[in-house]
């Protein structure tokens, strides 16, 4: 690895629980259902999370627990069986119901795996009943999607056909734009985990090389090793380098040429790195922190001070896989500081005393630090926004200098101050 | 177990943060996962602070239950009350922290600190947000005043000196708390009375302890402060109003009411009629077309209570539904919605409130972001009257619902969507003049102008189909439908329920252009 500091913190953390990821998984499958069991908090942070999203029929839920589930056991497994039997008698669109555990479920010990075992029975293959953990005491944020792709792999058929898997959400149009690219490249047979439909599994084998198109999918990627398929290593595809380094790795593990590599992404290439330089000049020598959220962080850190010019100032990550970053950590400029792990009351102090000019953290950080004067971006915008590939390079920059810009339109000589 | 697809009110150590955040010089220990950490944005993102709510997570994760949980929360609350030196501790715990009985609140008083601290026990598994926001409120008044004398104090007359008042109830994430909070003060103001304290928002526990320095407190919102006057008045002998100022008549009624509890005369002003530009709008010849429509009210139990009073007797609406999410408050409710022929809806579900504003066809729906959702999926007008809150619901802009100035507000926030669908009625009417090209798109957006021209186009089409399908049921004539579609849209659906039913129970087979008056004639009658 290269000269980061790695380094580990704890104490109270300000981030979200990987029930979170529903608000995206969601979108991804719509003929999924995602039925938390948990309480009346698990509810409200999925619908405050996901904002004014509400629909007539959202495709997520939350069964709460009440006084009298908490009495005896055997109880609350026939409670959350009638909820799932009531709810799929409603909505007879449902393919996959996902069962997702919370802190509370997880805490009196209610057997979600038992449930989902006894309702596929009774169902019989109408719909799928699946169950992973969402908690809080267990998953952070995106680790969320890992529990839920994990949870999906046993389905998956098994094949012996030579395939590209793209594993990880993408943004629909930046998967299909990725997938041309590969297709140009040689590689025809190219399929997407999660896939846009829950009961359109791609198959996987020995001959499966699988990419990750996001970096905190830990657990799906020891699953998926262990079905057999390969994980190429490469860093993640945000910015042009980590992208083209991306890709590449797909293309080497496929023998591909190297020269037909480069005729098709040189292009490419050369008209992102002209598409970024309007805002490498805004966010060139500017100071940035990265509070811990998404696992985002230091794939980000990476593409902002390597090709926009950044300095970092601390790099927050909620969990570190030293194998699955290696790439990525070693292509930081020495000296990074990464930190696993939080103390939120310590680690603002450390923000305020290095003064950085851009923050990235969590929802409710957000105003607080800009109310004293510091920019920053939502981490949360990193997961929902198609930021993923060399064409969406500079996309990806402007959600950085954007704030910047903005600070310095509305306030050219002073700070801001607030109630 | 309750299948919940989406929630009015959050659990009730959100009421605690809620009551914490609006108060100063206050921190809350809360013994919660790190996923709870996102009630902060409730208070960053929706009001927009510029500060933190003083909440300290213990975030304690599924490896630490094993262990010492009761050592960690020790912890936190040391570090927490060492960094920001609070007057008043509160320690408590989110749903997951109650299942494993770590008792925080014993740990802290445990723990030899020389300020006062509030242990909260908030039932997360029965009960909810503004229950919690109350416990709490009334938790720390008591906590902070419970050795206070009850000797009785000299009134303002022995003393002679201006009467003082307590504004209590008002906090963040309440409706237009803020601006009904600046109201109050200024109408109080204008007839003498000072205000002592307002709480929670904005007061520090040394604010509490100066409470008992009132005459009387004014319960502004019952939902979190009736708990902590009915104390009040029980131990420390100080009278409370019970009256909403929310609307013309009650802000009235609450000045007679306080007048009277002070014991001052009644000056006449408080009775005149130019007090708020509400009533004469209201009685102004263009608010003719308000008469009798038809309303939906939807929301926390004061705001809808007010709501049905404002819209049946200051505005001459048609009260066609009330009803609220809050049990607490089902008991006031009740009887309220009784009183207009009608039977309260009280229920947590946002589904159940849609169906409800389906089936009694308003012209005009008062509620939450939420009714305001369903509403325009409907493509009803709809203003937005109670909690919980939105961060359209924080407007620059002073807006108060309370007082005179309230009453202003409220008569512009419900009569403009009104007209707003008016003026979308008067585009179906004219939508064959050349003026209203077929593009022309509403800001409202929603089933009136062109979309109303393509509704009545599809729904003579669909019935032509029903004419073969349907069995039993009345079959429209193509003359019946097209006097139907003469008929504004947005009580088109109710005349046609009505006409089939007319027409079952008088035996008509095929409905026509006389049978739709036959019904009309039927039903006023
Ligand atoms: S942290 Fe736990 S209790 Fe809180 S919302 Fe997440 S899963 Fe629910
Ligand atoms: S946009 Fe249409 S509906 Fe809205 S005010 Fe103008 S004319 Fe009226």
């Amino acid at each position: 690895m290269s000269g980061a500091t790695l380094l580990k913190e704890s104490g109270p953390k300000e981030v979200f629980c990987g029930l979170t990821s529903i608000v995206w998984l969601h979108r991804r499958m719509p003929d999924a259902f995602f039925l938390v069991v948990g309480s009346r908090t698990c509810a409200h942070l999925i619908q405050s999370a996901a904002g004014v999203m509400i629909f007539a029929e959202p495709r997520f839920g939350t069964a709460i627990l009440e006084e009298r589930d908490l009495a005896g056991l055997a109880d609350a497994h026939d409670e959350l069986n009638r909820v799932v039997k009531n709810l799929l008698a409603r909505r007879p669109e449902i393919k996959t119901l996902f069962l997702v555990g919370s802190c509370p479920s997880e805490v009196i010990k209610i057997d979600l795996s038992r449930v989902a075992e006894n309702l596929n029975i009774e169902l019989k293959g109408q719909v799928t009943v699946l169950n992973y953990s969402g908690s809080g005491i267990e998953t952070t944020f995106t680790q969320g999607e890992d529990g839920a792709l994990k949870a999906l792999i046993p389905l998956m058929p098994k094949s012996d056909q030579k395939k590209l898997l793209l594993v990880g959400t993408l943004a629909n149009a930046v998967e299909d734009r990725l997938v041309s690219i590969f297709n140009r490249l040689g590689i025809d047979n190219v399929e997407s985990f999660p896939p846009r439909q829950s009961t359109e599994l791609p198959s996987i084998g020995p001959e499966t090389k699988v990419l990750l198109t996001q970096p905190y999918l830990t657990d799906t990627a020891r699953e998926l090793k262990n079905k057999g398929a390969e994980i190429i290593e490469a860093p993640f595809p945000l910015g042009v380098t980590g992208s083209t380094l991306w890709i590449q790795a797909a293309a080497n593990s496929f023998g591909i040429d190297k020269s037909i590599v480069d005729s098709v992404l040189n292009p490419l290439i050369s008209r992102a790195k002209k598409a970024l330089e309007p805002h490498v000049e805004k966010l060139s020598g500017k100071k940035l922190f990265l509070l811990p959220e998404s696992q985002l962080e230091i794939p980000l850190a990476r593409f902002l001070s390597n090709e926009c010019g950044m300095e970092i100032v601390e790099i927050g990550t909620p969990y570190l896989n030293r194998d699955l970053m290696k790439a990525e950590i070693d292509l930081l400029p020495p000296d990074c500081r990464i930190v696993e792990g939080q103390h939120v009351e310590k680690q603002l102090d450390r923000v305020r005393d290095s003064s950085p000019d851009l923050v990235v953290c969590g929802m409710g950080l957000a105003n607080p630090l800009e109310a004293e004067g510091i920019s920053t971006k939502w981490s949360i915008e990193m997961v929902f926004s198609p930021i993923h590939g060399i064409d969406q390079a500079s996309d990806l920059a402007e959600l950085f200098s954007r704030p910047l810009r903005r600070h310095d339109i509305l306030n050219p000589t002073k700070t801001l101050t607030s109630n | 177990m309750e299948l919940t697809l989406w929630t009015y009110e959050g659990p009730p150590h959100i009421g605690a943060m809620r009551i914490a955040t609006s108060m100063k010089k206050l921190h809350y220990v809360l013994h919660a996962p790190q996923g709870d950490t996102y009630a902060d944005l409730l208070f960053t993102m929706i009001e927009r602070r510029g500060s933190r709510p003083p909440v300290t997570y213990t975030t304690f994760q599924a490896r630490d239950l094993g262990g010492d949980t009761a050592e960690l929360v020790k912890g936190h609350i040391k570090e927490a009350v060492d960094r920001f030196q609070p007057e008043t501790l509160l320690v408590g715990e989110s749903c997951t922290a109650e299942l494993i009985q770590d008792q925080p609140g014993s740990l802290a008083k445990g723990m030899g600190f020389d300020i006062p601290i509030v242990s909260l026990e908030l039932p997360a598994y029965s009960k909810k947000e503004n229950w919690g926001g109350s416990e709490t409120f009334y938790q720390i008044v008591r906590t902070l005043l419970k050795d206070h004398s009850k000797e009785s104090k000299q009134t303002w007359q022995e003393e002679k000196r201006r009467p003082r008042v307590n504004l209590l109830g008002p906090t963040l994430l309440g409706f237009r708390c803020r601006d009904d909070v600046l109201e109050i003060q200024k109408l109080l103001g204008q007839y003498g009375i000072d205000v002592n304290v307002v709480a929670p928002l904005g007061a520090s526990p040394s604010d509490i302890m100066r409470i008992p320095n009132a005459d009387v407190n004014v319960c502004l919102y019952p939902e979190i402060a009736e708990s902590t006057c009915i104390w009040l008045e029980r131990n420390l002998n100080i009278p409370f109003t019970t009256t909403v100022p929310l609307g013309v008549g009650a802000t009235q009624d609450f000045l007679n009411e306080l007048h009277k509890v002070l014991e001052m005369e009644i000056p006449p002003s408080v009775n005149e009629s130019n007090n708020s530009k509400l009533t004469w709008y209201s009685n102004s010849v263009d608010s003719n077309y308000l008469t009798g429509k038809r309303v939906f009210i939807f929301g926390d139990g004061t705001h809808a209570l007010a709501a049905a009073k404002i819209a049946s007797e200051e505005l001459g609406f048609k009260v066609v539904g009330l009803g609220t999410y809050s049990r607490e408050m089902a008991r006031k409710v009740r009887p309220a919605a009784k009183a207009l022929g009608l039977e309260a809806l009280i229920t947590n579900d946002y589904l159940e409130v849609e169906d409800a504003i389906k089936e009694t066809s308003p012209e005009l729906v008062l509620g939450t972001q939420m009714e305001r959702h369903s509403a325009k999926r409907l493509g009803i007008p709809c203003a937005v009257i109670s909690t919980p809150m939105h961060v359209q619901d924080v407007p620059a802009r002073y807006s108060p619902q309370m007082g005179w100035e309230g009453a202003n507000v409220i008569f512009d926030d419900w009569v403009h969507p009104l007209m707003m669908g008016l003026e979308e009625h008067l585009i179906g009417m004219f939508k064959h003049d050349f003026e209203f090209v077929d593009g022309h798109q509403s800001h409202l957006g929603h089933l009136g102008g062109k979309g109303n021209q393509n509704t009545s186009k599809e729904a003579i089409e669909t019935n032509v189909q029903d004419v073969v399908t349907t069995d039993g049921n009345p079959i429209w004539t193509n003359e019946g439908e097209r006097e139907l579609s003469k008929i504004p849209f947005f009580v088109r659906g109710k005349v046609r329920k009505n006409t089939e039913n007319y027409a079952r129970q008088a035996g008509c087979r095929e409905i026509n252009e006389e049978t739709l008056y036959d019904a009309k004639a039927h039903y006023k009658a």
